[in-house]
């Protein structure tokens, strides 16, 4: 096991936070802001579509480019392709109803979609989740950042050319979900948090399962630094390609590893009010310094590391008990309003819950990570080639639901 | 320089470790991977302990359950009793290609009449005929694995 | 060739049918053993089995026929005649080099005295096709495939030829058998056990036509043209059916003839030091077809394991530093060629 790699040193030509020289038309960027994708064509410029279907864009991402050669003088994401209306329909829907719905959003890590929601029904209640439930909670929230985070480091290295990483992000990743069946009966949404709790306890010779998948995420954590992280092509390819700024990416809403690699020390699971007891192990939060996108991955990878060794000490340290508190049969959720948000995989995911009294909440508001984190890419993507936009874009990885909603 | 030109071997190296090492494929249709108990598959249904209460289908996120029932007259259970009322279960469908298998229905029936079983090759060739009727739904029961024991420290009552 | 009298023709005829009919099987013995078999293995997975029975040996045979029964589709704004030729040119370069390859000491189509000159100028031919090709396509994805493509290729000609020079300053001669015998009756500081491959005095050599010829196959981490997760398939995008089944095989055909290529000009091709004559022209095949096997599984293992390089770090990868290194080999050769006449 190991406890992670020394930093290599920065190696940014010309610095931090330098662009090329662009010049940018004040019509245009008024067009673009505008969100008009027919910009006139002038001559020498090409006007490219990263259309809907594109193997890069996971899912339905459209990202209109205007070329010049190679060079990107300007971009524009539209999204909605995926749009699905989960805020429409929780108004009509009752809270286990939902908790199925809102596994979807973010699909890789659905567990940790749940979560903020249940947290905020739970607290416009009053009641809590006993100990032990909340220790699962945590456990199986750490569960899913390792699978998305496992197959984000596979497919990273995919959209940068080696073909080989997405294979060993999704096998390993099949280790993990095979945990998260066994506890909820769903690999890929498990539909496993209940007002007050959970729905079920853990199988027989699951937390002896765990430690031997925690091991094996962790070898495979070596091998994707071998793999990819060592090797000096992909370094070329993604060392100073898309540095975002702290303060900027903080004022876009930029959130998770992504703005965590710009240096910023933000981790919602210890800054925010986690409602689940990471503070009770010890744990650390990774931060880069250089806002590119290898610091990107980098931060990621550890950020596996790092769960799959708190998921090691949460089994250790599992209290016993019941895992759902007193509730009635039937569920009427108080008049209230309520804002809870959580560290998701993506970023910082949020819930508003206006309820009014119903067995179905009135209103819900969901603040979706990826939205934020994409709304920095036409600033983040003038000046740079057609081949860092799309590892600009797997880095920042965002998933289409969770855009779209 | 000499850290980047090891980096280019240490990655060789592990494809070529991959290679010598066993695949993890399972061969599907010659070999079978079992899923573990609690996987939800499909839902099976015990007909004796229906009373037709609606509950499954009212909660049911898609609407994919239909019930049809109606009632009838039984002989008293004593003498000089009065004659009872019981409900008798006409039609009870699921419709798996609406189905998000959540386990909604199963959860919240009150008298256990549906259960999970982990199987899950019922692929048919007409989207129609994944409608699960009453006694297809019935031969499932067969499948329903029994309930695992609980990992120490779980306390056994109230789910 | 053989003692037998044959006629002009006939003997045309033959090799004709020699070379069209080992093209297309070299693509599939390299496509299936390392594309097929070696990639899965490299990725925890088996790769086909049940085609054929025996683990899959006849998927490629029957993809093949599954494209050829495909329908012909252009798109509406092609440039239709050079939209249906460019994948034949890419795959008249893959037949030409196969003419001067020997496999014995008289099995060579054409032993050609400038056998050297002659296969690296005519796998060449293969940067007109792809721009052809993504010209004729009508559409952006596919120009910029080829454009980068064409940029590629012609960067990559220069460190090619240059790694080559110093082997044909060692050997004296641009006959590839030529080159052959003169490996196989070499000499190591006097000893002969294993005649004088030039991988062990041209090993900066080696390493540089390797690297340029997975450049010239436009194979990770040079596979800009053909950028998977960006541009689709770059240049061969709008290709479907039979004519991508040409791209195909001109571009695994190449892959062999470039191996077979490295095999003969660095590892002795067909020789074996202490066969000769007839036991040779037996032997030849077999030991050419292993040599080429190794020198491709190391081409495909890099293949699979690097992420590609980006085209301007491509181009500067060959300008600034593959060229000047073959400049110095060739210095260097010819210094210690004239030092121990």
């Amino acid at each position: 096991m190991t406890t992670g790699t020394e930093l290599p040193p920065p190696n940014l030509p010309g610095g931090v936070g330098q662009l090329p020289e662009v010049h940018l038309d004040p019509q245009m960027l008024r067009q673009l802001a505008e969100a008009q994708v027919n910009v006139e064509l002038d001559t020498g410029d090409m006007i490219l579509n990263l259309g809907p279907q594109h193997p890069a864009t996971h899912g339905t991402l459209r990202l209109v480019v205007r070329l010049d050669g190679e060079r990107v003088i300007a971009a524009d994401p539209v999204i909605g392709y995926m749009h699905r209306g989960y805020e429409k329909l929780t108004e009509y829907r009752t809270y286990p109803q939902i908790t199925t719905l809102i596994n979807r959003i973010d699909w890789l890590s659905s567990f940790a979609n749940e979560v903020p929601f249940i947290a905020g029904a739970e607290m416009l209640m009053g009641i809590e989740a006993p100990p032990r439930a909340q220790y699962i909670r945590t456990i199986l929230t750490e569960l899913s950042r390792i699978a998305t985070f496992l197959l984000f480091l596979g497919e990273m290295g995919l959209q940068v050319g080696a073909i080989t990483p997405a294979f060993y992000g999704f096998r390993d990743r099949e280790y993990v979900l095979n945990l998260i069946e066994a506890v909820t009966g769903g690999r890929f949404h498990p539909n496993f948090n209940r007002i007050g709790g959970l729905k079920d306890d853990l199988p027989w010779g699951w937390n002896s399962d765990t430690r031997t998948t925690m091991r094996k995420v962790l070898e495979s954590c070596d091998e994707f630094e071998n793999l990819v992280v060592g090797n000096p092509i992909f370094e070329q390819r993604t060392r100073s390609i898309g540095i975002i700024p702290a303060d900027l990416g903080a004022a876009y809403g930029v959130s998770g590893s992504n703005i965590r690699a710009s240096g910023v020390d933000w981790d919602l699971r210890r800054d925010g009010n986690p409602h689940l007891p990471y503070n009770e192990i010890e744990w650390k939060v990774w931060t880069h310094p250089d806002g590119d996108s290898f610091a990107r991955y980098w931060v990621r990878l550890q950020e596996t590391r790092e769960s799959a060794r708190m998921v090691l000490q949460l089994i250790d340290q599992m209290p016993s008990g019941p895992i759902m508190s007193k509730v009635p049969r039937i569920i009427k959720v108080p008049e209230g309003e309520v804002w809870v948000n959580t560290e998701n995989p993506l970023g910082e995911m949020g819930y508003y819950i206006v309820s009014k009294g119903a067995t179905g909440p009135f209103r819900v508001k969901i603040r979706s990570a990826s939205f934020s984190n994409v709304s920095i890419l036409p600033w983040m993507l003038r000046g740079v080639y057609v081949p860092d936009i799309i590892t600009i874009l797997a880095s920042l990885y965002f998933i289409l639901g969770d855009i779209d909603r | 320089m000499k850290r980047e030109i090891k980096g280019m071997f240490t990655g060789l190296g592990v494809t070529f470790k991959t290679m010598m090492k066993p695949t993890v494929t399972v061969q599907y249709p010659h070999e079978r991977e079992d899923p573990p108990t609690r996987a939800r598959g499909v839902i099976a249904l015990k007909e004796e302990n229906c009373t037709v209460c609606m509950l499954c289908a009212r909660q049911c996120p898609d609407w994919c359950i239909y019930i049809e029932g109606h009632k009838e007259q039984r002989p008293p259970r004593r003498e000089g009793g009065k004659p009872r009322n019981v409900s008798v279960l006409d039609r009870f469908d699921i419709d798996y290609a609406l189905c998000m298998y959540c386990g909604i229905c199963v959860e919240v029936c009150p008298f256990d009449a549906l259960f999970w079983s982990p199987e899950f090759e019922y692929s048919e060739q007409r989207i129609a005929n994944l409608l699960h009727d009453k006694d297809r739904l019935g031969e499932w029961m067969a499948t329903v694995p029994e309930p695992e024991p609980l990992e120490e420290g779980a306390v056994k009552g109230k789910k | 060739m053989i003692g037998l009298q044959i006629g002009w023709g006939t003997t045309l005829a033959i090799k004709t049918l020699i070379v069209l009919g080992f093209v297309p099987l070299s693509a599939l013995i390299l496509g299936y053993t390392f594309l097929l078999k070696m990639m899965s293995h490299m990725q925890s997975r088996l790769g086909p089995m049940d085609p054929g029975g025996f683990h899959g040996w006849y998927q490629l045979i029957g993809d093949g026929l599954k494209f050829m029964q495909k329908e012909d589709i252009m798109p509406a704004e092609a440039d239709r005649r050079v939209f249906a030729l460019a994948p034949a040119v890419v795959v008249l370069s893959t037949f030409l080099v196969f003419v001067v390859i020997p496999a014995g000491p008289r099995l060579v189509v054409e032993p050609l005295d400038v056998g050297v000159f002659y296969a690296l100028a005519v796998s060449s031919l293969s940067v007109i096709g792809v721009l052809m090709a993504g010209w004729a396509s009508s559409n952006k994805f596919a120009l910029m495939g080829a454009l980068r493509a064409a940029a590629q290729l012609i960067a990559y000609e220069l460190p090619l030829v240059l790694a080559v020079v110093g082997v044909v300053m060692q050997a004296g001669t641009m006959s590839l058998q030529g080159i052959v015998f003169h490996q196989q009756s070499g000499s190591l500081f006097g000893w002969s056990g294993i005649g004088q491959p030039f991988i062990l005095t041209q090993f900066v050599g080696f390493a540089l036509f390797m690297v340029a010829a997975q450049a010239e196959l436009t194979q990770p981490p040079f596979d800009m043209p053909v950028a998977e997760s960006e541009l689709v398939a770059g240049y061969m995008v709008e290709y479907t059916g039979f004519r991508f089944l040409f791209f195909f095989i001109g571009e695994f055909g190449t892959a062999f003839a470039f191996s077979a290529l490295a095999a003969t000009l660095f590892l002795g091709g067909w020789s074996v030091p202490w066969v000769h004559g007839v036991a040779a022209d037996w032997l030849g095949p077999l030991v050419l077809f292993a040599k080429v096997m190794f020198v491709a599984f190391l081409m495909f293992w890099a293949r699979f394991t690097y992420p590609r390089l980006r085209e301007d770090q491509l181009q500067a990868l060959a300008w600034k530093w593959l060229i000047p290194i073959a400049l110095v080999n060739i210095l260097a050769t010819g210094v210690l060629k004239v030092a121990f006449r």
